[in-house]
């Protein structure tokens, strides 16, 4: 029996894809039976309960323990540390100082403004009341009462844009999907989250259901629709699982079926699964996918909100897109418009990863610098090294260098940059990564993905690729760069969807502002950045190797050799160009050459 | 062919329309692959061409139309994962199972794949195996890895 006096204690885990993976469902269960022995289970009502995402994936398994109202984190929890927190911190008094959250974490929530995220991590995705508790489907039964138009004018004047790419108002979407014939419409959540490097939609999924359930009911009575579909990956089963829940619980409480909230609306929600195709995310293949086809795209001749799914106008946003809704109409257009910057209004949520100190989901109010982002939220660049730029945009997007870190974030300054939002994946570059790899990373990307509908993309992408690995084996011309130039203009003005055209964004905007890069490999013959293995050799530095055999140890080819306490050497004809000695090597003695 | 497990998986589904991804989803779990005489005989009971059958099959990387491994490992080759050295976790699987990507052993244990992007980039390089996803994975991880899974 604990001593303790607390009435209320509440342990909060999370189990997003992160948590899980780090060991999340262990942690809940090591808690539960912890205090179980404790005999704290009988007498106080413990809740232990799992949240979704809450941001800080570096640290997983995160874990809020609440006692009485006062909230402590503790960061990387496994079974082992669940007992000490029960003993000193729950039954004690004392939480367990040496596990809880640093300063890192606080200064990485500091600039950030939670407002889509603000339910993850606090409430349970697969508890309907808990989100109920939270205010939820209060902004859905309060859209019932409000006219359709009244709605759509509200998201207008709210500024709200479109989150998965382009970035289009979403106001005026729903409009032009109201204002168009036909009786039967179509509201459709797009949550083929397929930009690697972009993991928000997955997190709002499995963190907060919902709220994305939510928005569409408030889409559907503004637009006119009895049927929607959300169309989401196979790869997040989890998301899958938790949205499937949210679907049965809400059914249950008549937020969908038939006559919705007390009214005479009909409205309910259908899961397409996709099937791994990245060009599904693409508006019309999303749709010709949900008809039981080979997702393809369709040319854009008549907008989807006139002729869409089936035919029928349909209203397509992603999954950010329709978890903002609920609170525009909660809380008002003004106060949304008050976020943001001129012309791009609320927060974005942006997924940090790569060379980051802090990787994990960050939201931000529209136009903070980017070098808050990256230098304080993020906590800069690992080991010390350089920053070299950041990747957004997916592979439709680009690279933005050193020189533009003081921009504001928003729609209009990531496209002048020659890059886009997208749907905010943020992939941050040290010096050590190749600006020509990353660029032959994308285009083979979109030719693996790729449809193979139309030819500027089919064949133009294949033989960019085809040039960029030329120049990365060492076999570049002068030539080659203009010829990359000329095939990047005829993709852009002749592929047939959104996908094609983007595809040779990342060799254009690394030539705008890496083509030293290019002509290093091509000229000099030399990968500055050491990754390319045709163009790098490595060596070790005697003046600064200790003689420590790490490398020698770890080297799988077997080249590196030396006495200990002795300088050691690479044999260049075994060597294969791994990196790991030089990544491992506590003293900078490996060299790239 | 296996009509009893075909019905049963028709019977999850009272409409076509809009399913039929969804259908071969379930076959794909259930047999491991899409047999042909399988996808015939749907095609019979729905009255959709075995040609757009096939087409789909074909066209999405969820679906394989050989038989696949016991487990399938699939390692993740988004960016995140790209920039942290996939490819190198990428070689050692290729190495220790002795095959490509798009294969299986020879002893039907392990199917090796790829996927653009699992959404776990603050675990890169990240490896799904089944279902059982591990983050921040060394080459020499894969070892221990992999025998977790033999049988």
């Amino acid at each position: 029996m604990g001593s303790t006096t607390a009435k209320e204690i509440v342990i909060s885990v999370c189990a997003g894809t992160g948590g899980v993976a780090a060991g999340g469902f262990n942690v809940i269960e090591a808690f539960k039976a912890e205090l179980d022995k404790n005999g704290l289970s009988a007498n106080y009502q413990p809740r232990v309960h799992k949240v979704g995402c809450r941001g800080f994936c570096a640290k997983d398994v995160l874990v809020d323990v609440q006692v009485d109202g006062k909230t402590e984190t503790y960061q990387f929890v496994t079974p082992e540390k669940v007992a000490p927190i029960v003993s000193e911190h729950i039954v004690g008094g004392k939480p367990v100082k040496k596990w809880l959250v640093k300063k890192d974490y606080h200064i990485f929530h500091d600039k950030q403004q939670k407002l889509v995220l603000a339910n993850c991590g606090q409430i349970d995705p697969e508890s309907i009341e808990e989100y109920i508790a939270a205010g939820g489907y209060r902004a859905a039964s309060k859209a019932l009462g409000m006219g359709p138009d009244e709605i759509i004018e509200i998201i207008k004047a709210s500024g709200l844009r479109g989150r998965g790419g382009g970035g289009f108002p979403t106001g005026i979407k729903w409009e032009s999907c109201r204002r168009a014939s036909g009786v039967v419409k179509y509201v459709l959540c797009n949550a083929d989250e397929g930009d690697p490097g972009a993991f928000m939609d997955r997190s709002i999924i499995e963190g907060n259901p919902h709220a994305v359930i939510e928005g569409m009911i408030i889409g559907a009575h503004a637009i006119g629709s009895v049927e929607g579909f959300v169309y989401i990956r196979a790869e997040y089963p989890l998301a899958v699982e938790r949205l499937r829940r949210a679907l049965e619980q809400a059914r249950e409480k008549h937020f969908l079926g038939k006559k919705i909230f007390g009214t005479e609306m009909d409205f309910d929600i259908k899961i397409v699964l996709g099937a791994g195709a990245f060009v599904c995310g693409e508006s019309t293949a999303l749709m010709t996918s949900i008809e039981d086809k080979a997702g393809e795209p369709r040319p854009k001749y008549v907008h989807t909100t006139d002729r869409g799914l089936w035919g029928k106008p349909s209203n397509l946003n992603n999954v950010e897109t329709w978890a903002n809704v609920p609170m525009i109409i909660e809380k008002g257009a003004k106060w949304y418009a008050g976020i943001g910057s001129e012309r791009s209004k609320g927060t974005k949520i942006f997924s940090l990863v790569g060379k980051i100190n802090n990787t994990g989901l960050v939201e931000v109010p529209m136009g903070i610098p980017l070098r808050d982002v990256i230098f304080k939220i993020g906590g800069g660049i690992p080991k010390k090294k350089q920053f070299k730029a950041v990747q957004t945009g997916g592979p439709s997007g680009g690279c933005i260098p050193a020189s533009l870190l003081d921009m504001p974030l928003d729609y209009e300054h990531l496209s002048e940059a020659g890059s886009m939002m997208g749907s905010g994946g943020m992939i941050v570059m040290d010096e050590d990564t190749c600006m020509v790899d990353v660029s032959k990373y994308f285009l083979q990307f979109c030719v693996d993905e790729g449809c193979g509908q139309c030819t500027p993309c089919r064949e133009g992408v294949f033989q960019m690729v085809r040039l960029l690995n030329e120049i990365t084996e060492g076999k570049g011309t002068e030539k080659h760069i203009g010829l990359l130039e000329e095939l990047a203009a005829t993709i852009k003005d002749t592929s047939l969807c959104a996908l094609g055209t983007s595809a040779p964004n990342p060799v254009i905007s690394t030539l705008r502002y890496f083509r030293d890069e290019y002509e290093a490999h091509i000229f000099d013959k030399h990968c500055p950045a050491g990754v390319c293995k045709a163009l790098t050799h490595f060596y070790i530095d005697a003046d600064k190797c200790t003689g420590c055999t790490l490398c020698a140890r770890n080297c799988p080819a077997g080249a590196i050799t030396g006495e200990k306490k002795e300088p050691h050497v690479i044999d260049q004809d075994k060597c294969i160009v791994c990196r790991i000695c030089y990544e491992n090597c506590k003293f900078g003695a490996v060299q790239k050459g | 062919m296996d009509v009893a497990a075909m019905d049963a998986i028709l019977a999850k589904f009272p409409t076509i329309r809009g399913n039929l991804i969804g259908i071969l989803h379930e076959m794909q779990s259930h047999f491991n692959y899409l047999p042909e005489e399988d996808l015939r005989y749907l095609s019979k009971k729905t009255q959709i061409p075995i040609t757009q059958i096939y087409s789909i099959a074909n066209f999405y990387n969820r679906f394989s139309l050989k038989p696949k491994g016991k487990n399938t490992v699939c390692v993740c080759l988004g960016t995140a994962c790209h920039v942290k050295g996939a490819e190198r976790v990428m070689d050692e699987i290729k190495a220790q199972l002795k095959v490509d990507v798009g294969e299986s052993t020879d002893d039907m244990q392990f199917s090796l794949e790829e996927v653009r992007c699992i959404g776990a980039c603050s675990l890169a390089p990240a490896v799904v195996v089944n279902e059982e996803t591990y983050g921040q994975v060394a080459p020499k991880q894969i070892h221990g890895i992999l025998q977790k899974f033999k049988k």
